[in-house]
């Protein structure tokens, strides 16, 4: 057990875990933020999506001992207070979830995704999104979404 | 049998039942208990007790207006969180910002709580209108005896009774102590659908937004204080023993509790680690050393599995399911013939299987993403020696079902674990552990034979060989009959129609799958393609030929007996075709196929058209798929289209994805990596158009899965004039 101090959501958070815990489980177990989820462990499914420094890190990979004390850790708690982000928002004027469970992944992939590439053609979004897996096939509704959010968050 | 509807009817007619009681509910949580003393009575309420109005099961109004609605049915991402409410609250009057809704939490009062087969919306559609009408009409008389005026006088409209002449309003909120002292009506007048204002509207996800902020909370999620966590190392064969482990190195791992043998339908076959976090229990797991006795299915492979269905598609038929005219003779004559296969397919939701459990003092309390709570109060029941009324099931919302739910291992599990270390336990799958001990859909075999005279079909032959979900717990089972749908029934006009089934040992765990008889469909799909072709004749043209003269066919189930509407079927075929452009030309590589299904069973009829382009290394690109359905009455629009999506997207997974393999025993795949489904760069456009309709309303949680590989496949042929007759495809199909 190590002590370790991490900046999530805009708070400092201690936490006491194994060098080795994944990000995720800090994240889940630790901290009870559970709206990052496990899908796979792999790194495969994408429905682990967190930010660290704004890019889109699969939080089942990285060991907490692996993180920079002072990285900015960003989780879809975190996103908004209540949803006002621009791809929160479009995920539900489109209607996107069904089962939801991979939406979290979903969208902090797409955020990622928007905050670096402003004006996306569709084969760089379904490049973008192609590792976050949804088996309720959502994808189309993603796709719009995705546009969506790019036309606003250009403005 | 309709059981929800039925329940209902009888519980119309005890009227202490009935008659409600001015409850004392402890706030709005999760459960709702009626003591049976209060039963029948009124309680004598102390003022400062938050009370409610709480007609029904499905229903609670509080005194500031907020309108509970219960959801006695799974949610999965179908929507019947939002859908179920929406017709009680339409029919309540009901103002739809004050509806919070609720899972409910296992309790008889809710009849069938057991959720799958598409039928959430057609078998709650009457029951659920009736509990929201006949609130509506004891709130309307609690007012009119307030304004001392006669019911008629006064009308609902979004959460007040108002006064027709005053048009003085009273909100449901003021009403609630008078409403409880009405008697129940036992036929409330129901709306008439140009009133419905939320019915056929496109009504928002309720929840929607928990979802976005990730505050939705599914079963992983789930937590209760002092719950331990259980990561399950189980034997890789099934029907396999354990015969020794070794956790001493697992049990070193910081965090660890216990580690223990654990049992699998009864025998030793696993061991779990439980400790007080996630990691610890996945870390300790792989340091665990285990000695297995493999048993019999060890030997099992599925290249002998193959072999084994096709010797007996080809031996005496087990069983002759139908046999109009004489197929056999006809078909001694110049035929053609095809073997359509399908192999197994796991569920891959994205949540693992998972379950909270909690045992204590003779009762088990269950947290988990649950389809049929009822297997799962049996299954606990009988693994910690209790009866199933003393098992509670808390309903979480669900990260995918797909029939994966409905069985009650995850739940047996960890109530086995909860009673044996004595704490709540959460049992947690690994990604690995869910592909691995699934419930399949099976694997199948169809031997398709069709004889052609003056161009038109004379005789059909069918034989069908795979392993039997109910055979699967009982070798004499009679097969389940959703299993033979999309080949028993076919209503079309050749003379000599025979369908023949053979069974065979299933050597792994069969379950449900989205519309299991998928591959059924894909099957006599393709084949009618063939022999459209044989005779010359447009694919569409020839399915319109063969179903002939608008009428209702009859088709008996056990003591249930559905129409099979002809005039719905052809019509959405006629749609999907018109909306596709059926007919007008396509470039060199790409090709349109169709296909339909009349998924009569559930009163839904779905016709689609595929639009693909083959590359010249065969990648095979689905660009379009038109999806015309015929639902009877529409409830959600949008989530209509969004469950038409999903199942396309589910079955382009069975039909451009990967397949579940046996080597010596065990399943060979592991994750999404060697498993692989639908990806966002792999999906088509979908667009669907959904027939007007004033029939019951149909399901669609199933009915849009089993069109979309034959009208695929069939595009195919159009594109290279390749059959491909095995599923997943590759581009391994195309050479040589």
């Amino acid at each position: 057990m190590k002590n370790f101090l991490l900046k999530i959501n805009g708070k400092k958070q201690k936490v006491a875990v194994e060098e080795d815990t994944p990000l995720l489980w800090v994240l889940r177990d630790a901290l009870r933020l559970t709206g990052t989820k496990f899908g796979c462990g792999l790194g495969v499914c994408g429905a682990c999506t967190i930010h660290i420094d704004g890019k889109a890190v699969r939080s089942c990979q990285i060991a907490v001992s692996k993180i920079n004390s002072k990285s900015t850790i960003t989780t879809i708690e975190g996103l908004s207070k209540n949803g006002e982000h621009p791809v929160q928002k479009a995920w539900l004027a489109e209607q996107v979830p069904q089962c939801g469970y991979c939406q979290p992944g979903q969208i902090m992939q797409a955020c990622a995704f928007l905050a670096a590439n402003k004006k996306p053609t569709e084969a760089e979004i379904d490049e973008a999104m192609k590792d976050n897996i949804c088996r309720c096939g959502t994808y189309q509704r993603i796709r719009k979404a995705v546009r969506r959010a790019a036309l606003e968050m250009k403005e | 049998m309709n059981e929800l509807s039925d329940e209902v009817k009888n519980k119309s007619n005890r009227r202490d039942f009935l008659k409600t009681s001015f409850s004392a509910a402890a706030g709005l949580v999760l459960a709702f208990h009626v003591p049976s003393a209060v039963r029948g009575q009124k309680a004598a309420v102390s003022p400062t007790i938050n009370k409610t109005f709480a007609p029904n099961a499905w229903l609670e109004i509080a005194a500031s207006g907020t309108v509970t609605v219960f959801v006695a049915l799974a949610e999965m991402g179908q929507g019947i969180r939002t859908s179920l409410p929406m017709i009680l609250a339409d029919e309540l009057e009901a103002d739809w910002s004050k509806v919070k809704v609720i899972n409910a939490v296992s309790d008889p009062k809710y009849g069938r709580m057991d959720t799958g087969g598409s039928y959430s919306v057609r078998d709650s559609w009457l029951p659920l209108r009736k509990a929201g009408a006949a609130a509506r009409e004891m709130l309307i008389r609690a007012a009119a005896e307030k304004w001392k005026v006669r019911p008629e006088d006064c009308f609902a409209e979004k959460g007040f009774v108002v006064n027709k002449s005053t048009k003085k309003r009273i909100g449901y909120g003021e009403l609630i102590e008078a409403a409880s002292r009405q008697s129940v009506p036992e036929n409330p007048p129901f709306k008439d659908a140009k009133d419905f204002r939320l019915i056929g509207k496109n009504v928002s996800n309720v929840d929607g937004l928990e979802i976005v902020t990730g505050r939705a909370v599914y079963g992983f999620d789930f937590h209760v204080p002092g719950m331990l966590v259980a990561s399950v190392e189980r034997c890789p064969v099934f029907g396999g023993k354990l015969v020794s482990f070794d956790g001493s190195e697992a049990e070193k791992v910081p965090g660890v509790r216990h580690v223990v043998e654990m049992t699998l339908f009864g025998i030793p076959a696993a061991v779990a680690v439980i400790a007080d976090n996630t990691w610890a229990a996945i870390k300790a797991r792989g340091l665990l050393k285990i000695k297995w006795d493999e048993g019999e299915n060890a030997k099992q492979n599925s290249a002998a599995i193959s072999r084994e269905f096709a010797a007996k598609a080809r031996a005496k038929e087990d069983e002759v399911l139908r046999d109009d005219g004489d197929a056999v003779a006809a078909l001694q004559t110049e035929k053609i013939e095809a073997v359509y296969e399908t192999p197994y397919l796991a569920h891959a939701c994205l949540e693992t299987q998972n379950c909270v459990a909690q045992y204590k003092d003779g009762k088990c309390e269950i947290w988990g993403p649950i389809q049929y709570p009822s297997w799962v109060q049996g299954s606990v029941a009988r693994t910690c020696g209790i009866k199933p009324p003393d098992v509670t099931v808390h309903r979480t919302l669900i990260g995918g079902g797909f029939g994966r739910r409905i069985l009650p291992d995850y739940a047996a599990e960890a109530a086995q674990l909860s009673k044996k270390v004595n704490a709540p336990v959460q049992v947690v799958w690994s990604r690995e552990d869910d592909m691995k001990n699934d419930y399949y859909r099976s694997a199948s075999y169809h031997l398709l034979q069709a004889s052609v005279k003056d161009k038109k079909p004379f005789a059909w032959r069918h034989r069908m060989v795979f392993p039997s979900i109910s055979g699967s717990y009982d070798a004499k089972a009679a097969t389940e009959s959703e299993s033979l749908w999309g080949a028993l029934e076919l209503p079309f006009a050749i003379p000599n129609f025979r369908v023949e089934y053979s069974r065979v040992q299933p050597e792994t765990r069969l379950g449900w799958w989205r519309a299991t008889r998928m591959p059924n469909v894909f099957a006599t799909e393709c084949f009618l393609d063939e022999i459209a072709e044989k005779c010359g004749t447009d694919p569409l043209e020839f399915r319109l030929r063969l179903l002939e003269r608008d009428r209702e066919v009859k088709i008996r189930e056990a003591n249930v007996t559905h129409n099979l509407s002809v005039e719905r079927l052809k019509r959405v075929l006629k749609l999907a075709a018109e909306k596709a452009g059926w007919g007008k030309p396509l470039p060199k590589g790409r090709g349109r196929g169709i296909a339909a299904h009349a998924y009569f069973d559930v009163g839904t009829y779905v016709a689609q058209v595929a639009e693909v382009t083959v590359n010249d290394d065969g990648g095979v690109k689905v660009d379009r798929i038109i999806c015309a359905v015929d639902c009877g009455t529409v409830i959600n629009p949008d989530t209509v289209a969004a469950q038409m999506e999903g199942c396309v997207v589910y079955a382009l997974s069975a039909v451009l994805g990967g397949e579940i393999t046996l080597e010596n025993g065990r399943i060979v795949q592991n994750s999404y990596r060697d498993y692989p489904v639908l990806q966002i760069n792999q999906m088509p456009l979908v667009e669907t158009f959904i027939v007007p309709s004033k029939e019951p309303p149909g399901g669609v949680g199933e009915p849009g899965v089993p069109p979309t590989a034959p009208a695929v496949v069939n595009a195919i042929f159009a594109a290279t004039g390749k059959r491909l007759r095995r599923l997943p495809i590759s581009a391994g199909d195309f050479s040589g």
